[in-house]
């Protein structure tokens, strides 16, 4: 039995032109580059990186809002990137997306219910009094009052809208959910309340999701494992708690000291791991391991070649070379 | 919401009086009257005719009865049909220019529309810039050449329409007010194409547009049910003034084909200085205007649940 969702060496590169009317091409922008990456069914996987890391193009070319350019998107063992746009519309209910912005990721123009019973009919047309039942019990389910239903987004508060928003990718029963920073558009005391209604909803209907996000510590949290991504490529992935408590790779050590801990004494013994300079352009990456000219472990090897994904512990794969050493 | 509309009818009234008022003493500024160009009538019968007419008395009181005659819809005979009214002028050559306008309107629509929706989901492509093209053609051709190009292709060439005239032209398989609406309508149907296409890639790139795509909708949902909506806001706007300016004649294209219209006899009431046909269709025109200006708010307000009260 193959594994229910699957990346395999999964690319997507963007092309950059110059010029309007003598169009060249002028490079290549490889947002998602080789992603190797297994989930099993019910299983939450929390996905971290800096801004343009390459979190949310990684998360549309499993989509497929973008298609791959290379390698291949395995769910329940069909390779999705192989599909024509009409074979991939088909299999769409299966999985669906929480976008980040609840403002801007409804229709101003339809209401709560329009915007659901379309949802739920890409299953097929239902009868307008299942479709009115369905539609109640999903608001039930996401912790809104049914009888708003009628009513237009703009009536909604920030976390309400996110909470219809989970209702109209829970609409289609999909299997998989890819829910891209669902949370950060919104206050600190809705955050809580819509990861733990993400984290019911997930245990209770056996869904598997992708959960983006750049907060260490509400990854943590919610997944199962956490995947580290930086300039396009996987750094590490391994348990949630593991990966936070005794990160193996710098970068995610970087990343894991730059979370205030919420315990005075310990803060301020904490040390933060400074990064020098900024993320290198996509354009034009470092030979060897992307993180080479930022990382303060560097040797003159990490400058040669890329360090693999590699099984460092158990169940715990980095990719870095110099892991044993430091 | 029909508070605003009663309101805005409300408005309606001091907006004409302004009109009115300018317009008539715009008239009476402009040198020559409507019998100096009457060469066969002597001086004494022509005063006999200001006189008849009260175009002798001074310019106030001339303002006051008309005002007074207007308030109860009397716009006076008109000075060069001596036989009929403004009323009966308008009643005659409206219907006409309503017929063309009304035709150009549904052919601006149907042809503007289709062709905005195709640039948009096409954006950047051959079919975005070949319509596109075609409609800054549209925009920058006038009307006096458009005509004449169609009527050429249509009406000598192929010898389906009417080349000029309106009445008795039954030996040509189109309507005589076909041509004139066709060169009409190609005009705001490329200003229409260009605001759809405008409207449409607004709404394309925002992000509810990528979350109907992600839920699996099919294009034409997507596009009909999620795009529309919000992508023909500029284009309604257009539209009521739009429509206003083609029902109430084009005197351009009324005189190329040669159509007793509306359009046609604003102008040349302007030229006889025939006092109360211009003011009784300048009146006409801004009501037009206004109510379709008026309309196509209220229609707006219907497509945005923002302005709507919530039920």
């Amino acid at each position: 039995m193959s594994r229910f969702l699957e990346l395999n060496e999964l690319k997507t590169y963007f092309p950059i032109f110059l010029g309007t009317v003598f169009r060249r091409a002028a490079g290549t922008v490889k947002a998602v580059d080789g992603i190797q990456l297994d989930l099993e069914k019910g299983e939450i996987l929390g996905l971290v990186g800096e801004s343009g890391c390459g979190k949310s193009t990684l998360a549309r070319t499993v989509m497929q809002l973008i298609r791959n350019t290379g390698g291949a998107v395995y769910l329940e063992g069909r390779n999705l990137s192989e599909l024509n746009p009409r074979q991939v519309r088909a299999e769409r209910p299966n999985f669906q997306m929480i976008f980040q912005d609840p403002y801007a990721s409804l229709n101003p123009r339809m209401t709560v219910h329009d915007a659901l019973a379309e949802a739920i009919q890409t299953r097929g047309k239902l009868r307008k009094a299942v479709l009115t039942q369905k539609i109640a019990e999903l608001l039930t389910t996401v912790g809104l009052p049914p009888n708003q239903m009628r009513r237009y987004p703009h009536e909604f508060s920030g976390g309400q809208r996110q909470r219809i928003a989970i209702a109209r990718a829970l609409a289609p029963e999909p299997k998989l959910i890819i829910a891209d920073e669902p949370v950060s558009a919104l206050d600190v005391s809705i955050q809580s309340q819509i990861i733990n209604l993400l984290l019911r909803l997930c245990r209770e209907r056996q869904l598997t999701m992708i959960f983006i996000s750049h907060d260490i510590s509400v990854v943590k949290y919610i997944s199962d494992r956490i995947a580290v991504m930086y300039l396009g490529r996987l750094m590490e992935i391994g348990p949630a708690a593991a990966v936070v408590e005794t990160p193996l790779h710098p970068y995610t050590r970087a990343l894991v000291s730059a979370v205030p801990i919420p315990d005075p004494i310990r803060e301020r013994a904490r040390q933060r791991i400074i990064l020098q300079g900024d993320p290198p352009s996509p354009l034009d990456p470092p030979s060897g391991c992307v993180f080479h000219p930022r990382c303060p472990y560097v040797k003159e090897a990490c400058k040669r070649a890329r360090p693999a994904l590699e099984e460092k512990l158990p169940q715990r794969r980095a990719a870095c070379i110099r892991i044993g050493e430091i | 919401m029909l508070k605003v509309i009663l309101s805005r009818f409300l408005q309606l009234v001091p907006v004409l009086w302004v009109l009115l008022t300018l317009t008539f003493f715009l008239t009476k500024v402009v040198p020559g009257g409507p019998f100096s160009a009457e060469r066969q009538a002597t001086p004494e019968v022509i005063a006999k005719l200001n006189e008849y007419y009260g175009l002798d008395k001074p310019v106030w009181e001339q303002y006051l009865a008309y005002l007074s005659k207007v308030i109860r819809f009397d716009f006076g005979p008109s000075y060069t049909y001596q036989s009929d009214s403004v009323t009966e002028v308008i009643a005659r050559a409206f219907p006409i220019s309503l017929q063309i306008g009304t035709l150009a309107f549904l052919i601006a629509l149907l042809i503007g529309i289709t062709a905005g929706t195709i640039a948009a989901v096409n954006k950047n492509k051959v079919w975005d810039y070949f319509p596109m093209s075609l409609a800054m053609v549209g925009i920058c051709l006038p009307t006096f050449v458009m005509g004449p190009i169609l009527a050429l292709v249509f009406c000598l060439q192929l010898k389906v329409a009417p080349v000029s005239g309106w009445y008795g032209l039954d030996y040509v398989p189109l309507h005589p007010a076909v041509m004139p609406a066709l060169t009409l309508g190609l005009f705001y149907a490329a200003n229409i194409a260009r605001l759809t296409r405008g409207g449409l890639l607004d709404v394309l790139n925002q992000d509810f547009i990528r979350t109907a795509r992600a839920k699996g909708l099919p294009d034409h949902q997507i596009i009909f049910k999620h795009a529309m909506r919000g992508g023909l806001l500029p284009v309604v706007s257009f539209l009521g003034p739009a429509f206003a300016g083609l029902i109430s004649g084009s005197f351009v294209v009324e005189k190329i084909f040669n159509v007793p219209g509306l359009g046609q006899e604003f102008i040349k009431s302007v030229f006889n200085r025939d006092y109360p046909l211009i003011l009784g269709t300048v009146i006409f025109f801004g009501t037009l205007i206004v109510i379709f200006n008026l309309v196509s708010d209220v229609a707006q307000a219907l497509l945005d649940p923002k302005s709507r009260r919530s039920p």
